[in-house]
């Protein structure tokens, strides 16, 4: 994709398969939401495609979404906003985000985290083939961020839908996550995401069900891009692009997948 | 019934208002007023062409809107300007071209007051023809397009996400406006025909709980604005058409006050 001269993002090759969880993590303005927007089709790729099942059927829950205060929303319309659903359908849906007391609700009235589980259960309730969701729990507090993630990995199981996921968050994703891809304008890396249930430190953080849902994903960039578009590489050499393969990525040992206990080594599974 | 002036004024006007009411919604959501008033300034514009070209005005100013409403989404793409701007440079541009184009026809003695502020009174028989089936028309597409038009309201990338196609509807939206337009023009006037779209939506926003229940009690307030204001224009012997908006604009005031805040909680809305 490229906007005004720029790439946004490049070179990115993704695919998702039904049942899985795919993750996108990377800083601010990597293109995470620029990719899933190219996946769903919201806007045309400058260069290469994006191909989509036919009658796919797309859950969607946006990064933004402003509901202007002239809508008379309530949340139990906003359900059905994209297709007919029964009140069962209705119903179900907002018990599993934790939010059936609200559907009477005017969506402008809803707080952030309540929004978001509005949306989600919005997407959910039309029993998507695809979901994608661009930074699902944002505005959700901790306790709620865990269940929501639960919910998530317990949609996947019911729906046998796949899932694009997007996080800015290059800490925590979930333990569910099948795979994590790493944008930074083009793919930087990708790769299993190892469970850290077992370890003792997240259980006395946590609790035993939240640290089943937790992993940790340690990350270090080794290449800054710069305003005018060069990219400054670990090495401290300067490029016009980047490539993964330019010999400037040190992939290996950089990336510390799964366990954080102290000590431990890194098993960068994604090694090239 | 319809042989007196008066009958035919207010089945006109109620027919406009019906229309006017649930599109006028989406106006307001959409924040598309200045939008609206372009193309009915461009309806000057139409009216201009239609003695240029010997052709039925209706039909030149459906034509003119709809081509103004299709410059502004090549401008959109093309100007790299903001849509405000396009939109005060499209709506000037066929309001001055109008008047001049008008002018230079010296043959053509034109009530320009009448286009202006509309002449419900005089509406014919065929104009209450034209206005019914014209409505019933943009009623039953706007209809068909609920769903996708209403989605792509609340978020353009959710529409297009889940396949609603909002570009389709939008456009579609665009042209249902360009036939209101025509066919409000002789009711209200090209100046005030905005005023109709925005202002009886805009008092059932206090009223309504949901989008649908929104349009229908816009149509309602409509109609009454209509009926109030041609009473009260011919009590004081005032202009139909600004009455008609002058009445539409008290009963916002009124929806405002406590007293209608006191009859929706009183009658069991929420």
């Amino acid at each position: 994709m490229e906007r005004a001269g720029r790439w946004l993002v490049r070179d990115i090759d993704l695919e998702v398969e039904r049942g899985e969880i795919v993750t996108l993590i990377g800083p601010n303005g990597s293109g995470k939401s620029t990719t899933a927007r190219m996946a769903l089709g919201i806007i045309e790729p400058s260069e290469g495609t994006a191909w989509r099942a036919p009658r796919l059927k797309v859950g969607y829950v946006p990064q933004k979404l402003a509901v202007d205060w002239t809508l008379p929303l309530t949340v139990d319309r906003f359900l059905s906003l994209t297709n007919p659903l029964t009140a069962e359908e209705k119903a179900s849906a907002l018990e599993s985000t934790g939010i059936a007391h609200l559907a009477r609700a005017e969506i402008r009235n809803l707080s952030g985290g309540e929004f978001q589980r509005t949306m989600l259960a919005r997407a959910v309730a039309r029993r998507p083939d695809l979901l994608v969701l661009d930074e699902p729990v944002q505005g959700v507090d901790f306790s709620g961020e865990i269940a929501l993630y639960e919910l998530i990995s317990s949609i996947r199981t019911n729906l046998h839908c796949g899932i694009l996921m997007i996080s800015h968050d290059l800490h925590v994703v979930m333990a569910a996550t099948d795979r994590v891809i790493c944008l930074n304008g083009h793919v930087c890396c990708h790769g299993t995401p190892q469970v850290v249930a077992e370890s003792a430190e997240y259980r006395q953080l946590f609790g035993a069900r939240g640290a089943s849902q937790l992993a940790v994903y340690q990350h270090h960039h080794d290449h800054t891009h710069m305003p005018d578009g060069r990219v400054r590489h670990s090495d401290g050499t300067v490029t016009a692009h980047c490539h993964p393969d330019d010999g400037h990525h040190h992939h290996d040992g950089e990336h510390n997948h799964g366990d954080a206990k102290p000590g431990d080594e890194g098993n960068a599974s994604d090694a090239r | 019934m319809l042989d007196d002036f008066f009958v035919r004024a207010i089945v006109a006007g109620a027919g406009v208002a019906l229309v006017t009411g649930p599109l006028g919604c989406f106006i307001v959501w959409r924040r598309l007023a200045y939008f609206g008033d372009t193309l009915s300034h461009a309806a000057l514009l139409g009216v201009a062409m239609a003695f240029l070209l010997e052709i039925d005005v209706t039909l030149a100013v459906f034509v003119v809107s709809v081509l103004v409403a299709l410059s502004l989404l090549w401008l959109q793409r093309r100007a790299g300007l903001s849509s405000d701007a396009l939109l005060g440079l499209l709506s000037h541009s066929a309001l001055a071209l109008g008047l001049v184009a008008l002018a230079f026809m010296t043959w053509v003695r034109i009530d320009l007051m009448g286009l202006l502020f509309g002449d419900i009174l005089a509406v014919s028989r065929s104009d209450i023809a034209a206005i019914y089936a014209g409505g019933a028309f943009v009623l039953a597409v706007l209809a068909v397009i609920w769903k996708p038009l209403f989605a792509a309201t609340v978020s353009p990338e959710l529409a297009a996400a889940e396949g609603m196609h909002p570009a389709r509807a939008n456009l579609v939206f665009m042209l249902l406006l360009a036939i209101v337009v025509a066919i409000a023009m002789k009711i209200v006037g090209v100046l005030l025909i905005t005023a109709l779209l925005i202002v009886p939506a805009a008092t059932a926003r206090r009223f309504a709980s949901g989008p649908e229940q929104m349009a229908a009690l816009s149509a309602v307030f409509g109609i009454l604005a209509v009926i109030g204001g041609l009473f009260g224009s011919l009590k004081w012997d005032t202009p139909s058409g600004p009455t008609i908006v002058v009445a539409a604009m008290v009963l916002f005031i009124l929806g405002l006050t406590p007293i209608a805040t006191l009859a929706t909680r009183g009658g069991g809305g929420k």
